[in-house]
């Protein structure tokens, strides 16, 4: 049983659909990254897996116990977030708000959870500072350790390296691909085909044209030819 | 000092003091939110929608006031939070459209309405706030106290909510917070803080109390705790030294407390350039 599959779903907003007939599913453990021309409807399909958007047509079905809403997401950062005073570990600490219903304070064991996850991306020394004075990088991996707090199952990161320098890129690839080990599975939104053929198991591509297979597979077809070799 | 000892004795200017102090606390706990989900004119809009209120309810020659202000601010403010970034008429627009609109209605009210021969004073008192802070009996002081605990209450259990809503929508929404509800709860209370401080400073002058302790608190502290507590406590000493600044000198209340905040403001704006924390 997949964690997701996903059967002739189209996205879109009110004024109408942006990409549809999409099939794909996506299995404990891959490292799923999502490919396509800008437009193509990458964030939108991103959001509707969320459940921030409604789904246009078609089914996505969860499983392999992978509750709702036990998704880790690591959004583009917004306008708010650039002022915003805020420390380290306010917001690590905020991704233990999954699945909190109604209860407004965190426990010991959410505070916990937090530590470990700052821990594990070397972020342990920060907690007090400032995240608007951090540098890309290390804002990326705050928001990534607050992704971490919120699932054990399942990161959904939406283009976790923009803007940041190719340094620090390879750091935050080489940083996925350890969760990735530890046997979370990733979706990924890249703009960076050949990274994402470097890294990842599997490619969904959409836009102009479809493509959902294995790496491999994308490399010897010929939208995968088309785009790698435009990279390289 | 011995004038102000004497003024103490008198009941009214101590009602004046608590109530002050207690709306200057409340009002300074949601600017931090108001201020980054950039709605910090939403005090301005729904004040003046609070004003047309005032104004029908004076027309109708009712008793008590509040029946019809707040929850006319109320559905104002959860008709602007709501609309928020998915409609035609963005929130910046929509707040200006409402507020002029309830501003205009409310002073054609009052003027083609009303009954008391003294249309421009209640009008300016009603804006800047004047005087109706000391002539508060003491049934409207209760309420008052009230309703100030209940938003103080209603704060520090949802405090880490309402981070989540602030900071990050979209992530909260993902991971099954239920956003919009605690929209709804934050537009609620806001009405609610803007009809207690219409009677501290007036309708014109209430964004002063939200924005002020906010923004001069995110000179100097850098976490959202932090943030919040020194708000907190600017808003309570501006306003209480700006009562007494004006028990003494005679000044209006209202502008002489939006006076020491902008003094205040300035401070910490300085104090913040030469540490280098902003």
């Amino acid at each position: 049983m997949a964690q997701i599959k996903v059967v002739d779903l189209a996205v879109g907003y009110e004024t109408g659909v942006v990409a549809d007939n999409i099939n794909f599913e996506v299995n404990k453990g891959d490292y799923l990254s999502i490919v396509g021309e800008n437009g193509a409807g990458k964030s939108t399909l991103v959001k509707t897996l969320l459940g921030l958007q409604a789904k246009m047509g078609g089914d996505i079905i969860y499983g392999d116990g992978l509750k709702a809403y036990s998704i880790g997401y690591l959004p583009q950062h917004t306008s708010v977030q650039k002022d915003f005073p805020a420390s380290v570990g306010e917001i690590v600490l905020s991704g233990c708000q999954a699945g909190k219903g109604f209860n407004p304070f965190y426990s010991k064991a959410d505070k916990a959870l937090a530590k470990e996850n700052m821990k594990k991306l070397g972020i342990d020394d920060m907690e007090k500072h400032c995240y608007r004075e951090l540098s890309g990088g290390q804002q990326q991996r705050v928001l990534l350790a607050r992704a971490l707090c919120a699932t054990k199952e399942l990161l959904l990161l939406d283009e976790p390296v923009a803007g940041l320098d190719p340094v620090v890129t390879a750091e935050m690839y080489k940083l996925i691909e350890d969760l990735n080990k530890e046997g979370i599975t990733i979706i990924m939104i890249s703009h960076d085909i050949a990274n994402a053929v470097n890294y990842s198991t599997h490619i969904l591509h959409i836009g102009s044209k479809f493509f959902f297979g294995t790496t491999e597979e994308y490399k010897k077809s010929d939208i995968g030819a088309l785009f790698v070799g435009e990279e390289s | 000092m011995e004038k102000l000892i004497e003024y103490l004795q008198f009941p009214f200017v101590r009602y004046a003091i608590i109530v002050g102090v207690l709306i200057a606390l409340c009002s300074s706990l949601l600017g931090v939110t108001l201020v980054l989900k950039r709605y910090s004119f939403i005090g301005d809009g729904l004040s003046h929608v609070a004003f047309g209120a005032m104004a029908i309810a004076a027309c109708a020659n009712l008793t008590n006031e509040m029946v019809i202000i707040l929850p006319v601010t109320i559905l104002s403010a959860i008709l602007l939070l709501k609309t928020g970034n998915n409609t035609k008429i963005k929130g910046d627009a929509a707040i200006a459209m409402i507020s002029v609109g309830a501003l205009a209605f409310g002073y054609l009210m009052m003027n083609v309405f009303s009954t008391s021969s003294n249309v421009s004073g209640d009008v300016c008192s009603t804006l800047f706030g004047s005087m109706s802070i000391l002539t508060l009996d003491s049934e409207e002081v209760t309420l008052c106290v009230i309703l100030s605990v209940i938003v103080v209450a209603v704060f520090i259990i949802f405090y880490n909510r309402i981070f989540d809503v602030t900071f990050d929508e979209n992530f909260a929404r993902a991971v099954g917070t239920k956003v919009s509800k605690y929209n709804l709860m934050i537009a609620i209370v806001i009405a609610v803080i803007i009809v207690l401080a219409m009677n501290l400073v007036g309708s014109l002058l209430i964004s002063a109390l939200v924005i002020f302790p906010a923004l001069s608190s995110m000179r100097l502290f850098k976490s959202f705790k932090s943030v919040t507590l020194f708000s907190a406590i600017f808003s309570v000493i501006c306003s209480l030294s700006g009562m007494l600044i004006s028990i003494l000198a005679g000044t209006p209340v209202g502008s002489t407390i939006v006076a020491v905040q902008v003094v205040a403001f300035f401070i910490c704006f300085i104090i913040g350039k030469i540490t280098g924390r902003s």
